[in-house]
């Protein structure tokens, strides 16, 4: 008897189709539901929120499902082994190092792709010096990934308090926006940046297929392995800096895109995939913000309940895949 | 014997450099010249000696409580923090504060100690029916059920307005202690020295319930026992001080690589050590930024991460 799943797999544009229409109800909802005051104000405003969390939701989305590629397995995500804490890190310690006042002095767009491009250099660091060649247990590497994530959290906040409170309300106001107050440049800077890999992403996206392989076969089959991967991880970093620039670290969110992705869709062709799970990812956090927001009142509920519900699916991934 | 009396000391001189570092200015010429009363004899009696004890007796009943737990799961990464004690406790307290606002403290301290007797308990259970043989499981299936329950509290909290509390829990922090408001730590220390008596029992209970019972012990007593003072301890230590993170871990593994795994031996250096480092945390904490504190939670967080980090990877070779 075929089942739903059956039926999704067999017509993957069916699923784009009703996941992209659901998406934009919610975010027709969400820009109009409980407006009080002139739409005038109430649609750019909301239309702002809803474009930052748009991105930061295709972001995590995408940058979780190349992380996985690249690192063969499914556990493993670029928030699970640090990388938005150690974005949280390099912000800190530019402003720690230069000052608050140099750091006001260069313009949005130049200080973030600076921290861009230390988040490259370091997450390519961090990645050769966990997987280099040595064949660990991925429990280890899960393990060590949310250590230094609680090592790199310890940092910053060692520096935040070390820091003057002036210096640090202009760290905080300058560098972490969030849906509530969102800065127009530092939206368009991230837009752009997400823009920019997702095309040079999208010509590449049937090698990302090939690289599901393992390594040994993508070699056989003609890919620049290393290259490759590099370029991945590129694209990873450039996104978690989007995302973690605009709403903070978030541990399990791209976690639950991904696996509800992979089990929506059976498939591992990324054009199908990646949309997929961005377009989930979307339906996920603007449809949750407006139900907590506007039907039950609690504004900065969703991300507790995406580290709760996160954390338990985590759990039982590792359980799961121990027991076998 | 002579390397403890000199490590003994050392601790001994980091307690009377704690006496007299801080914001107010306090010597032993000022407290002469005041004639031994006055702001800075206050100033020592109300804050400093308080402080100071509650940092050794915190520090070594935490690094303590690792051991003990260490023991009983069998597991060199198991401590409060990463078997679910701890954010259970701070679950408990949230509860307690939440349903009886107005408890006594040993009400809301026996409340949040028994739920985290109970959730440690089911979650070593949980572990033990899966039989699984890595011992990388526990402390990270722990670390993250811990993330899950601090989820639930942050939600329980933020909805209550206890926000605060549950960050006061949360980091550790001597800058608050005073006369009048560490005493609780007392038991703590006083359930450290029980620990030790009891050492060679709980070694015992970690070989299995089979085994125990076969030396004539009676296997479950011991576990309730030793998990029994884990969470008081953790419990005491969190509402007055808050959270000292993985200390419980780093203290005494650093403790076994130099001495080895005589848990009688190694106890009293367990307890030196970790009074000790968060000793020399606090101390560093209130020079760094002078005349501000940074707390002894951050301060740790950031030595006992790394430190976790290099037993992690100095160890990978036999954990994979």
């Amino acid at each position: 008897m075929p089942t739903l799943r059956d039926a999704i797999r067999q017509r993957p544009v069916a699923l784009l189709v009703a996941l992209a229409v659901l998406g934009l109800l919610a975010s027709l909802a969400f820009m109009t539901v409980g407006a009080r005051g002139p739409w005038s104000f109430v649609l750019p405003f909301r239309g702002m929120k809803l474009a930052a969390m748009a991105l930061v939701a295709y972001a995590i989305a995408v940058s979780t499902i190349l992380f996985q590629t690249v690192t063969a397995n499914r556990i493993l995500t670029p928030s699970i082994m640090g990388l938005d804490t150690l974005y949280v890190l390099i912000q800190t310690s530019l402003v720690f190092l230069i000052g608050s006042g140099a750091a006001v002095a260069l313009s949005p767009s130049t200080l973030f792709l600076t921290q861009v491009a230390a988040m490259i250099g370091f997450s390519g660091l961090l990645y050769m010096w966990l997987f280099s060649g040595r064949a660990q247990s991925l429990h280890l590497v899960v393990l060590i990934g949310l250590i230094l994530g609680v090592l790199f959290r310890s940092l910053s906040n060692l520096m935040q308090r070390i820091m003057a409170p002036n210096e640090f309300a202009i760290l905080q106001d300058r560098l972490f926006a969030n849906f509530n107050t969102i800065d127009t440049d530092v939206l368009a800077v991230a837009a752009l940046s997400v823009l920019a890999v997702s095309a040079y992403g999208w010509r590449k996206i049937r090698t990302f297929d090939v690289l599901l392989l393992g390594r040994d076969p993508a070699i056989a089959l003609g890919v620049d392995y290393k290259a490759t991967v590099s370029q991945i991880l590129i694209v990873v970093a450039v996104l978690v800096s989007v995302s973690t620039a605009l709403v903070g670290p978030t541990t399990f969110f791209g976690l639950l895109v991904a696996s509800l992705a992979y089990r929506m869709t059976g498939s591992e062709r990324h054009a199908f995939l990646l949309p997929v799970a961005a377009l989930i990812a979307i339906l996920l956090l603007v449809g949750g913000q407006l139900v907590l927001e506007r039907v039950f009142a609690f504004d900065t509920a969703l991300s507790i309940i995406i580290e709760f519900a996160g954390g338990i699916a985590f759990i039982f991934l590792i359980l799961r895949g121990v027991s076998r | 014997m002579p390397f403890f009396a000199l490590g003994l000391a050392v601790v001994l001189g980091l307690a009377a450099w704690s006496i007299f570092v801080g914001a107010s200015d306090i010597s032993l010429r000022s407290l002469w010249e005041s004639g031994w009363h006055d702001t800075p004899v206050q100033v020592l009696v109300e804050s400093r000696l308080p402080r100071t004890a509650a940092l050794i007796l915190a520090g070594s009943a935490m690094a303590v409580c690792g051991t003990i737990l260490q023991m009983l799961v069998r597991n060199r990464f198991a401590e409060p923090s990463t078997v679910g004690t701890a954010e259970a406790a701070k679950l408990g307290f949230l509860i307690v504060l939440i349903l009886v606002p107005d408890a006594p403290i040993f009400m809301r301290l026996a409340a949040a100690a028994a739920f985290a007797l109970l959730v440690t308990l089911l979650f070593l259970r949980l572990l033990r029916q899966l039989s699984l043989q890595s011992p990388i499981i526990v402390p990270l299936v722990g670390i993250l059920l811990g993330g899950v329950i601090n989820a639930a509290a942050t939600f329980l909290a933020y909805r209550f307005d206890l926000m605060q509390s549950l960050a006061a829990w949360s980091s550790g922090d001597f800058s608050m202690i005073l006369r009048g408001r560490y005493e609780l730590l007392w038991l703590a220390f006083a359930l450290t020295l029980v620990a030790y008596v009891f050492a060679d029992r709980f070694s015992v209970a970690g070989l299995g319930e089979d085994f125990t019972t076969n030396l004539g012990l009676n296997y479950r007593r011991v576990v309730a026992l030793g998990l029994g003072i884990v969470s008081i301890v953790t419990a005491v230590v969190i509402v007055t001080v808050g959270m000292i993170p993985f200390l419980g871990l780093v203290v005494p593994n650093l403790v076994s690589l130099a001495l080895g795994d005589n848990v009688r031996r190694a106890l009293p250096w367990v307890a030196l050590l970790g009074a000790g480092l968060v000793l020399a945390c606090d101390i560093a904490g209130r020079i760094v930024n002078a005349p501000y504190e940074i707390p002894v939670g951050t301060m740790l967080g950031v030595i006992a991460s790394a430190l976790f980090l290099y037993l992690l990877l100095r160890k990978h070779a036999h954990l994979t």
